[in-house]
């Protein structure tokens, strides 16, 4: 390490309250969801790579700072938008491409896709695409693990537009009626697919609402990678001792389309330049600058180094091997 | 020393004796394990709670919900048993058994079991249209899921413990008027369901039909309360020197065209008996398997018994007409006679 940036360390600790290797631990997480995200659109338009998609660019803080959190014994349960999550829990991006290639080798075996990305040795169960439904499956993990007497927690991750299913009302009530480790993280990136909040909640503050069942929701920029941590780690800590549940707002904006080639015109111009000011990953960048943590070289480092995996999974991906006729009929019984 | 038991103190039995074996089952429901309750609608946990304080699970009136409990806790290495008070209620909660229960061991490319077990009372009992409906047409189409009904305390406590030891999502059907549920849980117009229970720690298979009564001429499918029914039509019938023999096709997903097939290359006839509506039946898909695998063997088109295409009624006049009786099987069999 040169002397520099051994300085840059020292004086990191004295001004924020994370090792450094921690938070560059942090960026490069975002920076590689974005990177993942970004190349396989451009994958998906060009038709090289099958199905669907549903991205997250713009939310990268939310998946990372929850799971930073989490062991990997720790379950979360994601929706179709789940790549982000995927990557925060410890999936590599090779077995995410392979699964979105509809390869074998895939962490699903190609049989889940884009939308059911999971890997159980990583702690993610496959994505549930149908909305809220992962709340109370959720619930029923973290009630698992208190039955089974372990500290484990799982958390949930779901959009804004999940409050208005009934699912997340049964599932949030049983979690705090059974006092289940359970975090509720509620993204709101406010619009279900492109309908946006205020028409569908006459009360948009989600965090305040979950009090009605006798549990205190917090409301976070979700675009602060670092609040979101903070959250989080108040949160998994207070379901490890048996206080849970516990539910957090992130409040954060899609970058993106719904899905595949949506192009966003519900979106307000001014809406999406003051949210694109507040990208997450931008801003964590600029903190880590000004606290003198990296330099602009080191972030090029970082993502120049991420891209280069990323394409070396892609050329992977586009070799790996895909299902037989006979894989149509296993893992189900007959 | 066998001991004399209807289907509800069967399943009782068979619960009791699941969760003593293995520390991971446990049951969840509404209403099923409230002391000075009813041990469910139908008394079937009924004092359990005793036995089992932290395993026996009352929930709110939330059905969606807590059938995602049990898939999220069956993912976390649990084995639920979950009770729904009467059949009609599982649509409520068909979001979780059908996309996520049922195929999460698919989409997941193996890396999952989903050992469920989900027990619905259905049947016509007096009660009109939203606490009667025969259920089962609406899983037996859903791969992942294997799907059963019980006739006698026997199978019930036998198949109730092969479904809890079965990695997949097991739905077992059971059928208000065979429980010999009693004091105020009695059902009146009840069948008798009881069967000698031998001591041992005996299983019925999931995926195997029984044949109740041996014939030559007839082939009369049926299960749950209609199998009864089919099994009085055969008594009469043999008093016409017509020989029936009698299927208890007891597993509807998958069936077992092994044992259905021997019977119709000997009979040569077909009668399915089903208690709810005709169109897009049980009865209707097993009628197309027995054309598929064994249609030369048919000395006569297949005959089916089932309601009418209407919804359940009240007025036990209209509620008489609708489900199938001993008459209309017994007739339908001579039909067939007659036919060839």
């Amino acid at each position: 390490m040169s002397v520099a940036k051994e300085a840059r360390q020292v004086h990191t600790k004295q001004s924020l309250p994370y090792e450094r290797d921690f938070l560059l631990g942090l960026y490069e997480r975002m920076m590689t969801i974005r990177q993942f995200e970004d190349g396989i659109k451009f994958l998906f338009l060009e038709g090289i790579m099958p199905g669907t998609i549903h991205q997250c660019q713009g939310q990268e803080a939310t998946a990372v700072g929850v799971c930073a959190n989490l062991r990997q014994n720790d379950f979360i349960t994601s929706t179709f938008r789940g790549h982000g999550h995927a990557l925060a829990k410890g999936l590599s991006m090779q077995e995410l491409l392979d699964e979105l290639f509809g390869a074998s080798t895939g962490c699903c075996k190609g049989k889940g896709g884009s939308m059911h990305v999971g890997s159980m040795a990583k702690g993610m169960v496959p994505g549930i695409a149908i909305v809220g439904s992962g709340i109370p499956v959720a619930a029923g993990m973290a009630l698992a693990f208190k039955m089974q007497r372990t500290d484990r927690v799982a958390a949930c991750f779901f959009g804004d537009g999940a409050v208005a299913e009934g699912a997340f009302h049964e599932g949030v009530n049983m979690a705090a009626i059974w006092n289940l480790p359970a975090v509720f993280v509620c993204e709101n990136n406010l619009y279900g697919a492109s309908t946006h909040v205020s028409k569908v909640m006459r009360d948009t503050n989600i965090a305040s609402r979950v009090a009605s069942y006798g549990i205190r929701g917090r409301r976070v920029d979700g675009n602060d990678v670092l609040a979101v941590y903070e959250a989080a780690k108040e949160a998994v800590e207070q379901c490890r001792v048996e206080s849970g549940p516990a539910f957090l707002e992130l409040l954060t904006y899609r970058r993106t389309g719904h899905s595949r080639r949506d192009p966003c015109h519900y979106q307000p111009k001014q809406e999406r330049e003051e949210w694109f000011a507040k990208d997450p990953i931008d801003r964590f960048a600029n903190v880590l600058k000004a606290q003198g943590v990296v330099d602009d070289e080191d972030l090029e480092a970082i993502t120049t180094r991420i891209l280069q995996q990323f394409n070396e999974a892609v050329e992977n991906a586009k070799r790996a091997p895909l299902p037989t006729p006979q894989d149509l009929t296993t893992d189900v019984y007959l | 020393m066998p001991k004399r038991m209807g289907i509800a103190e069967a399943l009782r039995k068979a619960i009791a004796e699941e969760m003593q074996r293995d520390s991971k089952v446990f049951c969840i429901g509404e209403d099923i394990a409230v002391p000075g309750g009813w041990g469910g609608a139908f008394t079937v946990t009924l004092g359990l709670e005793k036995e089992f304080p932290d395993r026996m699970i009352d929930t709110p009136i939330a059905e969606l919900g807590f059938f995602g409990i049990a898939c999220g806790a069956a993912m976390m290495g649990m084995r639920p048993i979950v009770d729904v008070q009467y059949g009609d209620f599982l649509f409520v909660a068909c979001d979780q058994i059908i996309d996520n229960i049922a195929k999460m061991r698919y989409m997941s490319g193996g890396q999952i079991i989903m050992p469920v077990v989900m027990r619905a009372p259905i049947g016509a009992t007096g009660r009109g249209s939203q606490h009667a409906q025969s259920m089962e047409r609406y899983f037996t189409g859903v791969p992942g899921l294997k799907v059963v009904t019980v006739s006698n305390a026997y199978d019930a406590k036998g198949i109730l413990k092969s479904a809890v030891r079965d990695d997949n999502p097991v739905m077992i059907f059971e059928h208000k008027l065979l429980y010999g549920s009693k004091g105020a849980r009695a059902e009146s117009g009840a069948i008798d369901g009881t069967s000698d229970i031998p001591d041992d720690d005996y299983v019925v298979p999931l995926d195997k039909a029984a044949i109740r009564r041996e014939g030559a001429d007839v082939t009369i499918l049926s299960w749950l309360l209609m199998l009864h029914y089919s099994c009085e039509a055969a008594r009469r019938l043999a008093e016409e020197n017509i020989d029936a023999e009698v299927i208890d096709v007891r597993s509807l997903s998958p069936i077992d065209y092994r044992t259905i097939g021997t019977s119709v290359r000997k009979t040569g006839r077909v009668v399915i008996v089903e208690e709810g509506p005709k169109t897009g039946s049980v009865s209707a898909e097993i009628a197309a398997g027995i054309m598929e695998q064994f249609g030369e063997y048919l000395r006569c088109p297949i005959r089916r018994v089932a309601s009418p295409d209407v919804p359940v009624p009240f007025s036990p006049v209209l509620e008489n007409l609708y489900r199938p009786d001993v008459s209309r099987i017994a007739a339908t069999a001579r039909q067939v006679m007659k036919d060839m």
